[in-house]
């Protein structure tokens, strides 16, 4: 694996985006929970609009509207009253406060601001999560996990020892969330799931709406986390000081299993292992049949696999998964760029990437044009990743298998199942048909360039095929 | 619902037709907490920036802001395609600590020479606004050590409100527009040809309105900013008439022109058939008649006969039924209530972004009684007033059409990234199919009846 940090002073066409758009979503995975951004007011509006596209679901977010006035004398009073507004109009249980660069850089705090406000207004049931994500310190995955943290530690209480297990979801489709869930029933096994948009950001349609989205991780059950048997993060690339988990083993005590997600044969095997020795529990018949169907899927598609060269780009979680499924089916990892990753997860795709037969680059802190650049000289032929990479299809003829967030061009973002054996096979489904769909698209023009050596040169070769 | 209406000061916001229009506050700052469907100065000075084909778009500031405005508008290009980048500093801790200008230049320096571009525009965001970062030096630097124009962009994102971004990009326009040469500056309005402005050239519109001024005999210098090209703005001074389409980022910029070079400006608007034929009138008798004016009846007649069987055609499925409209521009709301009528719907709540004062109250004069119109409106207001007054349909963009669908209502797409032309008679044809589309999709009957499986 050859590691490149682009030495660059300008980013051509992002391949991620910032923190606070990250923490809107574990926030939206939270029952009667509402958003507020403290910045000026494209931030919020931005997000809303990325993340209304993806799930197709009303996205309400609040910002403080910041202005000139607020950015040179502090936006306290801003803070004040978007919070009092929201509460007005929605009527939250939870009110997450994520900062902007322009709030960190004033140096807003808060967390003292959303202390000040609940002790003027008397509030003692409502809860306020102050989450610092400035937009120049991370990524949205940054974000993601940091909002998470921020959540346990605002609702964490010391609580008795329960059967239940934590289980804490990456940036996963709502799909996803939902198999998940299943996986869990299968083995009925207890668990508090956390987030938990499954509901929040896919909403049935019903003839009664409602402006909070029924459904998310129920506050309740966030407060007992604390006393839960184990708590399996899906976070291997997460640092330490952002992983909720880690927060719930060093302050309660609750043994932390870090996994990545369940895509892939070792992946979903090493997570439902992983519950049966947490809970005693077997894995039942139905769960090892679709095991073996996906292992059948894998034998029947491994030729067409074979042919596959992939550059894989988004959030470093989602990119280790898919890293993975790519290394266990032949489709070998070319290009893999993962916006953000710290060093302990670069030291994991160094350990996986070593497991491929063919060179590989792993990119940090790229762009769109240099993964361009990367995969046309290495000769990929599919792209996986979310649909900006779509730039990859129309300027240098990559197809993109469209996964994880955001999906913004096509529609069903938020029903893209990959998780557990089921999952897998459908991803891979997508991915082998996706190589399979350019091959029988061109090899009759390939194989008549190559082979049919200008005989017939009078006639267009058009009509010849 | 009644909470719909509990923020202190949105009352000012909102009013019925019927009551006094002039009351109405609008072009104000958002209020805190209020759900405002509203984007910043940076976006509002981008989106009108962005369509310049051959420009480099420089983000000076974090990731994200040039992350949400990648290739953000479906806008066209006849030519380059450098507009379709999304460039930016990706500034970082170390940055916003120690200055960005260093790494501002450093950029300007690679991007140049790895396109050689004739134009850069520097946008600023919150951040460079707090940081005080010079981007006029960099830029003036830049400039030298290049040969080329650099323009910074003042759309810091707190600094007032989106309109204060179409503020910011008039004022990089006028800079890049005003003549270079006094040999230049001596052709200001000797040209026959106008100026088109307010037009994105999304799905190609600026280029059926060049083809019918064409056709009538009107040449169109350039457009502002739709498939604009660095070398076509800076003779923009040549042009005799501006005409003004999206009058919300564009008024600005044509009354300077205006003041300036003593170009005058004519509204026009080219949404749905009655506007699109008006204007062509308009501008045929501005630039002379005679000639013109026939060629134009002859345009309108021919269009006319072409599409107006059409348009009734589905004028007779959708009579009677009700919109509502919340979109970002006074102009884009006004026309979209005529644009309505012709086909029978009436318009019973309407509302604009960024809409000012003498658009609302053209809006005011020409809704029945009873209409509801607001300004800056949140997504609980919007719910509130489609279901009080019983719209069938809303007209928004993107994070608003989510919202239409829950509530069980058809949606229209007039938003930046559109794949179909919405304007001059073949749009006219394209929006009523569309609102048929929506209102009349065997989905409604589906999601409207049964589901009580165990009943």
């Amino acid at each position: 694996m050859a590691e490149l940090q682009a030495a660059k002073s300008v980013s051509e066409n992002p391949c991620h985006m910032c923190m606070p758009i990250g923490g809107i979503l574990p926030l939206k995975g939270v029952e009667g929970s509402m958003v507020l951004i403290h910045g000026s007011q494209g931030c919020s509006t931005y997000m809303r609009r990325t993340i209304a596209e993806h799930f197709n679901e009303p996205v309400d977010v609040a910002s403080s509207a910041l202005n000139e006035k607020g950015t040179v004398y502090g936006g306290g009073e801003n803070l004040k009253q978007a919070l009092d507004n929201i509460r007005k109009v929605y009527n939250p249980r939870l009110i997450g406060i994520l900062t902007t660069c322009l709030a960190e850089t004033i140096g807003e705090d808060i967390e003292r601001m959303a202390a000040e406000y609940l002790a003027e207004r008397g509030l003692t049931d409502l809860v306020v999560v102050p989450v610092n994500t400035p937009g120049y310190g991370g990524s949205q995955a940054d974000g993601y996990y940091l909002a998470l943290r921020q959540i346990v530690a605002a609702l964490a209480v010391p609580t008795s020892r329960h059967d239940k297990i934590n289980i804490i979801a990456a940036n996963v489709s709502p799909a996803d969330i939902r198999e998940i869930k299943r996986l869990l029933a299968a083995m009925d096994i207890e668990y508090t799931l956390l987030p938990d948009f499954a509901d929040t950001l896919d909403r049935p349609y019903e003839e009664k709406y409602t402006r909070m989205a029924p459904g998310g991780t129920p506050l309740t059950d966030i407060r007992a986390m604390t006393g839960a048997a184990a708590t399996i993060e899906m976070g291997v690339t997460v640092p330490p000081a952002i992983s909720p988990g880690q927060l719930l083993a060093d302050e309660y005590g609750v043994a932390l299993h870090r996994l990545p997600i369940p895509v892939g044969v070792a992946a979903t095997d090493l997570f439902l292992r992983t519950l049966r020795e947490i809970t005693g529990r077997k894995v039942p018949d139905d769960l090892l049949a679709e095991r073996g169907r996906l292992l059948d899927a894998m034998i029947d598609s491994h030729k067409h696999n074979f042919a596959g060269r992939s550059t894989i780009f988004g959030e470093p979680e989602m990119v280790y998964a898919v890293t993975r499924i790519c290394l266990e089916n032949g489709i070998w990892p070319t290009v893999v760029a993962a916006g953000g990753a710290g060093d302990a997860a670069v030291s994991l795709f160094r350990a996986a990437l070593a497991g491929s037969p063919e060179p590989s680059y792993f990119l940090r802190e790229t762009d769109f044009s240099e993964i361009r650049f990367r995969s046309a000289a290495a000769g990929v032929n599919v792209a996986i990743g979310p649909s900006d990479g779509r730039y990859l299809t129309e300027k240098a003829g990559i197809p993109l298998v469209r996964l994880g967030f955001p999906i913004l061009d096509r529609m069903g973002g938020q029903r893209i199942l990959s998780v557990g054996y089921t999952g897998t096979a459908n991803l891979l489904d997508r991915i082998t048909n996706t190589l399979l769909d350019a091959k029988h698209h061109s090899y009759r023009s390939k194989l008549y360039e190559e082979f049919y050596k200008g005989r017939r040169l009078n006639m267009a070769p058009a009509q010849t095929r | 619902m009644a909470q719909a209406l509990a923020i202190d000061g949105r009352q000012d916001f909102i009013t019925t037709k019927g009551r006094q229009i002039s009351r109405l506050k609008c072009d104000d700052d958002s209020i805190a907490g209020a759900v405002s469907q509203r984007a910043c100065v940076y976006c509002g000075a981008r989106v009108v920036l962005n369509p310049i084909t051959d420009a480099i778009h420089l983000v000076h500031g974090p990731i994200g802001c040039a992350s949400y405005t990648w290739d953000i508008r479906g806008s066209l290009t006849s030519g380059a395609d450098l507009y379709r980048n999304s460039f930016s500093t990706d500034l970082k801790e170390r940055d916003i600590i120690f200055g960005g200008e260093k790494k501002l230049a450093a950029a300007i320096d690679e991007l140049v020479a790895k396109y050689s571009p004739k134009l850069v525009f520097i946008y600023s965001t919150c951040i460079v606004g707090v940081i005080g970062d010079d981007l006029e030096a960099v830029a003036k630097a830049a400039a030298n050590r290049h040969g080329i124009e650099v323009i910074p962009v003042q759309s810091s994102g707190f600094a007032g409100n989106k309109a204060a971004g179409y503020r910011a990009a008039c004022d990089a326009l006028f800079r890049l527009t005003a003549p270079a040469t006094p040999a230049e500056a001596a052709l200001a309005g000797k040209d026959r040809s106008i100026n088109y402005l307010g037009d994105f050239n999304l799905a190609g519109e600026a280029w059926i309105i060049r083809d019918y001024l064409a056709q009538i005999g009107v040449d169109v210098n350039v457009v502002f900013t739709g498939d604009a090209s660095y070398g076509e703005l800076k003779k923009a001074t040549r042009a005799r008439l501006n005409i003004m389409q999206c009058a919300g980022s564009m008024a600005y910029l044509a009354s300077q022109l205006e003041e300036t070079y003593g170009i005058p400006y004519m509204r026009v608007s080219f949404l749905g058939l009655a506007d699109t034929a008006d204007s062509l009138r308009r501008i045929a008798a501005a630039m002379g008649g005679g000639d013109l004016s026939r060629r134009a009846e002859e345009l309108i007649a021919r269009e006319t006969a072409a599409v107006q069987p059409v348009i009734d055609s589905y004028r007779a499925k959708l009579a009677g039924k009700k919109a509502a409209v919340y979109v970002g521009g006074g102009f884009k709301a006004i026309s979209l209530i005529k644009q309505f009528r012709e086909l029978g719907i009436e318009v019973v709540m309407v509302g604009t972004q960024t809409g000012r004062k003498d658009e609302y109250e053209t809006i005011d004069s020409l809704v029945a009684d009873g209409t509801v119109i607001l300004d800056d409106a949140n997504p609980a207001e919007l719910e509130k007033f489609m279901a009080e007054k019983g719209a069938d349909l809303l007209v928004g963009g993107v994070k608003e059409r989510p919202l239409a669908y829950k509530l069980g209502r058809a949606f229209i797409d007039h938003n930046h990234d559109r794949k179909h032309p919405l304007s001059g008679f073949a749009g006219a044809v394209n929006f009523a199919a569309e609102v048929y589309s929506t209102l009349c999709s065997p989905v409604w009957r589906q999601a409207k009846t049964g589901g009580d499986l165990n009943g």
